[in-house]
């Protein structure tokens, strides 16, 4: 049996977060009343023009720089003719020979300590399509056309992913960027944010490229790993059985989580694209692109390495702190309180409070606990106040609304015990209570010293400092020997 | 019934010095309409009830003091233009049932400036054609012969003007579609330059191409309407942001000095000779007033009609591809499946030449051929204009005939398309290389208008104006009135 190598390249629908269309003023929010967001332009009626809305050309750049792309001095809409009902005009405007974004890169990193770069090939700008529905009617297709005229930018990667881990960590990647950079608001389920996925297999050591199918209709992350998995496997299965891959495009049904064929390309239009005469080339010169760059976020990736190289935060940890801008922000503000315990703050936020957010399914920017009421805990913490065992009390009273770390502390007690006359005299009644166990320690049983620790936290109520509980009884019980 | 030979600046004074109202004259030219459009049949659509309220608010505009140079003047729109709540068909069956839900800049611009609208003009199906034969609503007769083709596309608008229906009326021109009409039924017309007159609510046919512009009975009047109809317009992202100039200025200007060159490639093979003797009289007409007449070369000129019917057709083939039956115009009856709703739906609605031009623009951009014939194509059409370029190193204006021969007996071409494309031979090079141009009357052949064409560098339309403004201060060609016995 051949061992086979998988090539995967990624075309990426991000929704860019205008407020109005790509060629007209009608609203992009999403799920209005159908056909209440579209005017006479996003219609095709005759004789209306598009007007480019400059702000999609400052969020291409914008992306552009991000990712260290040529930027296209001047791009040209074209015309991409087809027929279909939700395509009012019967061509969608997009960009073909010369794309807004030329060649770029980004680095993944799919597992710990790995980096990987991934070649993007272009970005362009695009208009969407409206929708088509099929399920309300019966015998009939309604039309949607608020969605026609919403602006895309489409990320074409190279076929430089080699796993559906790496397409998963490259989408993520992206998705991630286009955030930080606010250029769209990443929304899956709404479709801000699509990904078609390119597959094909071939025998480990060639050269020469497979046959591709393209993937499409996957609106998650999860789907997307599942359905390039699922494909692979497919792929490999048909070859090794003596068939042909063939290129077609399939669509991927999470349910059944199977792929099946759309349409083959050879059914496929000639688009006869065409440059749009309705519409001027878009200029971008040098001094705009310095501009956008000069007023540009700092960027996930740069955000990373200050993480790791001055906080001396794992990779994984930083990763995962700069997975959303969202995130990244919590954890700043929280730093600025705290400044000295970077660690310390990003194990809480990805620990305990991600696991409380998960399981109330907010999103980090609507957590009960701000980034100051934990920067507020930590500082008890490391200030010796409470102990970390408390820590955890503590955090879920904030987050069920009891105040700040402080007013939690005092209220409850939850002080811990620091006076060495205090902890004494609890270590003095543990070991009197239980001569037995005193015995078996001098007999050189250390183990039982845990016994003994666990005995005199529970009569302080966890509050005993447990470092000096450890350290005193220690010197009693050898020293009283 | 009166003569009705009044041009628009005749009207401003009539109304101005209070000599009738604009609801009067709305009243004539709707009673003269009534008596000549079932012969002439350059009207699709007359609004006369929206004419004479229109007429009624303008009167009462005049009378409180508040005129505009417009106000109370009558005119009529090709149905290119799309109007707010009347029907707009651009003569075709699938658009007969079409109501447009807004202006086009132009009309808006229009009723801005107090204009009277008395209705919508026939034309070729979609502005493709040069005899107004290929209209869903039927051919419209030439005025000066009933029996000959009016021109086209703007047939309808410059018959109606020549019939005196409308003391002006607005038409497009893509390949010659003002100036071809205008100089068949001996009016005057100008195609401004690309950009100067926003397309927005224009129906497009080849959008690189296809510019609005005036067709009125003297040049003077173009200049008028002109005024109101140019500028720049947001919504239009090829129109030019760039002033206005006043265009009754220059009109009065000497043209003592101008150079004006002559084609030799506009005067050779093809032109008919009679023509050519109307001409060359109007050349002697220019010598008298003082330009110098040069001979110059536009070496690519045989490219043109080829290099149009390529961009313009592929430009048409995407541009009609809206017209599906989906969401407006004709659809037809119970399609069984989304690709009949398609095939029948545009089959039945589209006419023959409009049928032709689609296929000839699909094939032009299919793969495999599109660097043949669409790239080649601009190419070639950057050759054309260049040669126009160099011209104007050497000239301030060109100046040749607008078509090879008078109008021809309708039926004469409808089976030769190819001899059809002919007729704008002459036009067809200016709307590649979006430069201004002007038809006007200067002589008759066989007792039919012969038009003289008068082309400008870019923006010069004043210029243009100026130069046949001043021959039409010299002749009465353009004052002669068919008599539509």
């Amino acid at each position: 049996m051949a061992a086979w190598e998988t090539v995967i390249g990624l075309e990426i629908h991000a929704q860019l977060a205008t407020s109005s269309k790509i060629f007209s003023g009608a609203s992009t929010a999403f799920g209005a009343q159908p056909n209440t967001q579209a005017c006479a332009v996003d219609l095709g009626f005759p004789g209306v023009l598009p007007v480019l809305n400059a702000e999609v050309v400052n969020m291409a750049v914008k992306f552009g720089v991000a990712i260290n792309a040529e930027i296209t001095a001047k791009s040209v809409f074209e015309r991409k003719n087809y027929f279909y009902p939700d395509l009012p005009k019967g061509y969608q405007i997009s960009q073909f020979e010369l794309p807004i974004v030329g060649k770029g890169s980004l680095s993944i990193n799919p597992e710990e300590g790995i980096t990987k770069v991934v070649g993007i090939t272009r970005a362009h700008l695009e208009e969407d399509a409206g929708k088509s529905l099929h399920e309300e009617f019966p015998d009939q297709t309604g039309i949607d056309l608020n969605r026609a005229g919403t602006p895309l930018l489409e990320i074409v990667s190279e076929p430089d992913l080699r796993s559906a881990r790496e397409a998963v960590a490259y989408a993520r990647k992206i998705h991630t960027l286009v955030r930080f950079l606010d250029i769209c608001d990443g929304n899956m389920q709404e479709g801000s944010f699509r990904c078609d996925a390119n597959v094909s297999i071939r025998p480990l050591g060639q050269l020469e490229l497979g046959t591709r199918t393209e993937l499409k209709n996957i609106n998650s992350f999860r789907f997307l790993e599942r359905a390039i998995n699922i494909e692979i496997e497919r792929q490999i299965g048909l070859v090794e059985d003596g068939g042909q891959v063939v290129l077609e495009t399939r669509l991927y049904d999470a349910d059944k989580n199977e792929t099946r064929s759309m349409r083959s390309k050879e059914e496929a239009n000639d688009y006869r694209y065409f440059p749009d005469p309705d519409l001027l080339p878009v200029e971008v010169t040098v001094d705009d692109i310095e501009h956008i760059r000069r007023s540009l976020p700092e960027l996930p990736e740069q955000i990373r390495s200050r993480y790791v190289d001055s906080l001396d935060l794992s990779d994984y940890n930083a990763e995962l702190l700069t997975g959303s801008r969202e995130i990244a922000a919590y954890f700043e503000q929280a730093l600025a309180q705290a400044p000295a315990h970077a660690k310390l703050l990003a194990n809480w936020i990805l620990g305990d409070l991600s696991g409380a957010l998960n399981k109330s399914s907010l999103e980090i920017e609507d957590s009960p606990v701000s980034a100051e009421m934990l920067a507020g805990l930590i500082l008890r913490i490391v200030d010796n106040t409470i102990s970390g065992k408390i820590a955890k009390q503590v955090f879920d009273a904030m987050w069920t609304g009891e105040g700040d770390a402080d007013a939690i502390i005092e209220t409850r007690g939850l002080r811990q015990i620091t006076d060495s006359t205090a902890i004494e005299s609890l270590i003095d009644e543990v070991i009197a209570a239980n001569p037995d166990q005193v015995e078996q320690f001098r007999a050189g049983k250390e183990k039982v010293l845990g016994f003994f620790v666990g005995q005199i936290m529970k009569q302080s109520k966890g509050k005993a400092n447990p470092g000096q509980v450890n350290q005193m009884l220690l010197d009693k019980l050898r020293n009283d020997a | 019934m009166p003569a009705m030979t009044t041009t628009i600046t005749g009207i401003q004074r009539g109304l101005a010095a209070g000599q009738f109202s604009s609801v009067e004259i709305t009243q004539d030219y709707l009673t003269r309409i009534g008596l000549f459009n079932d012969s002439i049949n350059c009207f699709i659509t007359i609004t006369d009830d929206l004419a004479l309220q229109q007429a009624k608010a303008a009167d009462a505009i005049i009378a409180a003091g508040n005129a505009q140079p417009l106000t109370g003047v009558p005119l009529a729109h090709k149905d290119i233009y799309c109007t707010d709540g009347i029907k707009t068909s651009c003569a075709s069956k699938i658009l007969d049932n079409f109501i447009a839900p807004y202006d086009a800049t132009v009309i808006e611009k229009f009723n801005q400036a107090g204009a009277v609208m008395l209705g919508k003009t026939n034309m070729d199906e979609f502005a493709m054609g040069s005899s107004n034969e290929n209209s869903y609503y039927g051919p419209v007769a030439n005025p000066w012969d009933f029996e000959r083709v009016p021109g086209g596309s703007s047939g309808g608008s410059a018959a109606a003007v020549a019939a005196r229906l409308t003391p002006a009326a607005t038409g497009t021109d893509t390949g010659g579609s003002i100036r071809q009409p205008a100089a068949l039924c001996g009016i005057s017309g100008i195609k401004p330059t690309y950009g100067r007159v926003s397309r927005y609510g224009m129906i497009a046919f080849g959008s690189s191409l296809d510019q609005g512009g005036p067709l009125a009975q003297s040049a003077e009047d173009c200049a008028i309407l002109l005024q109101t109809m140019a500028g720049f317009d947001p919504r239009d992202s090829t129109s030019i942001e760039q002033p206005v100039p006043d265009y009754s200025v220059q009109l009065n200007q000497d043209i003592k000095g101008l150079k004006i060159g002559l084609p030799e490639e506009y005067f050779a093979e093809g032109l008919d000779a009679d023509v050519a003797r109307v001409i060359n009289a109007a050349i002697e007409e220019y010598r008298k007033l003082g330009a110098e007449i040069v001979d110059i070369k536009l070496p690519n000129s045989g490219l043109s009609i080829p290099v149009y019917y390529v961009v313009s057709s592929a430009e048409c083939s995407s541009n009609l591809s809206r017209f599906d039956g989906v969401r407006f115009g004709h659809r037809c009856d119970n399609p069984v499946d989304l690709e009949d709703l398609y095939k029948r739906s545009r089959s039945e609605g589209f006419g023959d030449e409009v049928k032709r031009r689609i296929m000839i623009g699909t094939y032009a951009l299919s793969a495999g051929y599109y660097d043949a014939y669409y790239l080649k194509a601009q190419q070639l059409r950057r050759l054309i204009k260049q040669d126009y370029e160099k011209a104007f190193t050497a000239v301030d204006a060109i100046l040749c005939p607008v078509t090879p021969e008078i109008a021809f007996k309708q039926g004469d071409k409808t089976d030769d398309p190819v001899s059809m494309y002919l007729q704008d031979i002459y036009t067809i090079a200016l709307n590649l290389a979006g430069l201004p141009g002007m038809s006007i009357p200067a002589g008759f052949s066989q007792g039919m208008p012969v038009g003289l064409q008068l082309i400008g560098n870019y923006f010069e339309e004043s210029r243009l104006l100026n130069l046949a403004h001043q021959y039409q201060q010299v002749t009465d060609w353009h004052l002669q009135v068919p008599e539509m016995k």
